[in-house]
């Protein structure tokens, strides 16, 4: 996903500054990397140069002046079409989680890899308690349970494919080996 | 594998080497476990790993063939099924995937009925019993049947009737196995939370990772045997580390 279809995202109820849009980015995607302020100018330079967003009023109050962006009608048009694309399944499944169980299995043997699938596991039902905390608890906005709900499913999954794996250690082993 | 001597003071439940065989097949193989007051612990493992059985020899449901089990200092595998019956009505509460509310009765009189068996006047269980269907969120339920309830509604009614009494401990085998996720995550916190408040332990059985996620301890089980136990206490020994 590119940062630029975020920011035309952003920009698309109004005109906003740079580091406003900084703001509004780490509000609604609250577990997201934290966006870098100079990565936003950058982006809105690029933006502008390719014509899809303009320079709009400029705010003088006290600090350097600080120029707001708009969305330009093909802005705008840009947005819809990647609004309206479906993003592609990942089309490699190799994850390091995977990696590291086969090498482990090469270059170790057996113990080694259900050590690691253990500690991996241990570490994934971690995270998924830091989430489900964040989850469960009333304050947390719905744009966080979002957030966290879609960051519990992952390791949810990733956590049964360690199962699955910690089960066929032994088979998976020996068709390596043969 | 060795069980410790003598257990950390604040243990309520604690087994050792528990064995226990259906006809031939063995669910247990020598599981021991300790668990503290007010902890909740998640007991996970694939089908047929020993689980529900490990649960339902500490709530005293079946008796280990080998082993025993302690409820608070006191041996309750040795119990007579009169006396476990009294026990689990008095200070544990039984949680299963299925609700198991009684059909003809209503959503108050289901949650009312563990006190009633208890002696409790109807007018004071029913009326307890309408102020945990509110903390569940299902006061509207309180005249309503089963059938004409939501899965999750159910659960929710079922779970305020595992902890009208008041528990010690609560055991709940796959609470949520029946119901979508979003129900389920919502009986899930109700529980959670209403177990915290209260200080009651809690010990889940569950093959789901995001079930497990709620709870501070996770015990998992394969083939009979305790495989890992991310909070063991010390000196309690039964994971196969």
């Amino acid at each position: 996903m590119a940062l630029a279809h975020v920011i035309l995202g952003l920009l698309a109820g109004g005109e906003r500054h740079g580091y406003d849009l900084k703001r509004q980015h780490d509000a609604r995607f609250p577990l997201a990397r934290p966006l870098p302020a100079a990565q936003v100018y950058a982006t809105l330079d690029r933006l502008q140069r390719d014509g899809l967003v303009a320079p709009g009023a400029v705010e003088r109050s006290g600090g350097p002046d600080r120029t707001a962006y708009g969305v330009t009608p093909a802005g705008r048009a840009e947005l819809e079409r990647w609004l309206d694309d479906v993003e592609g399944p990942e089309p490699f499944v190799a994850s390091p989680l995977s990696v590291k169980v086969t090498l482990a299995l090469l270059a170790a043997g057996d113990d080694a890899a259900t050590g690691y699938l253990r500690r991996q596991r241990a570490a994934h039902l971690a995270r998924m308690r830091e989430l489900t905390r964040t989850v469960t608890d009333p304050g947390t906005s719905i744009a966080a349970v979002l957030a966290a709900g879609y960051a519990l499913d992952h390791l949810d999954a990733d956590l049964r494919w360690i199962d699955t794996a910690l089960s066929r250690v032994s088979a998976y082993s020996e068709e390596l080996r043969s | 594998m060795t069980a410790s001597a003598a257990p950390a003071a604040d243990v309520v439940l604690d087994a050792r080497e528990l064995v226990r065989n259906y006809d031939r097949t063995p669910a247990l193989r020598g599981v021991s476990l300790a668990v503290r007051a007010g902890e909740v612990v998640a007991i996970t493992g694939p089908s047929g790993s020993g689980k529900s059985t490990l649960l339902h020899c500490l709530a005293g449901i079946v008796r280990p063939d080998e082993g025993e089990v302690r409820w608070q200092g006191r041996r309750i595998d040795t119990q007579s099924e009169a006396q476990r019956s009294r026990l689990r009505r008095t200070e544990f509460g039984v949680l299963f995937q299925f609700g198991q509310l009684v059909p003809e009765l209503t959503a108050a009189e289901n949650v009312a009925l563990p006190l009633l068996l208890a002696g409790t006047r109807r007018r004071t269980a029913l009326g307890t019993a309408e102020g945990w269907l509110d903390r569940f969120g299902v006061a509207e339920l309180a005249g309503k049947r089963p059938t004409e309830m939501s899965g999750g509604q159910a659960q929710r009614v079922a779970t305020a009737r595992a902890l009208v009494t008041g528990p010690a401990v609560l055991f709940a085998d796959e609470p949520t196995g029946a119901l979508d996720t979003l129900a389920g995550e919502q009986v899930l916190v109700q529980l959670t939370r209403a177990a915290r408040e209260s200080g009651t332990t809690v010990l889940v059985v569950t093959h789901d990772a995001k079930v497990a996620a709620h709870a501070d301890r996770e015990v998992v089980l394969r083939d009979g045997l305790i495989e890992s136990d991310d909070q063991a206490l010390l000196g309690a020994a039964g994971a196969r580390r």
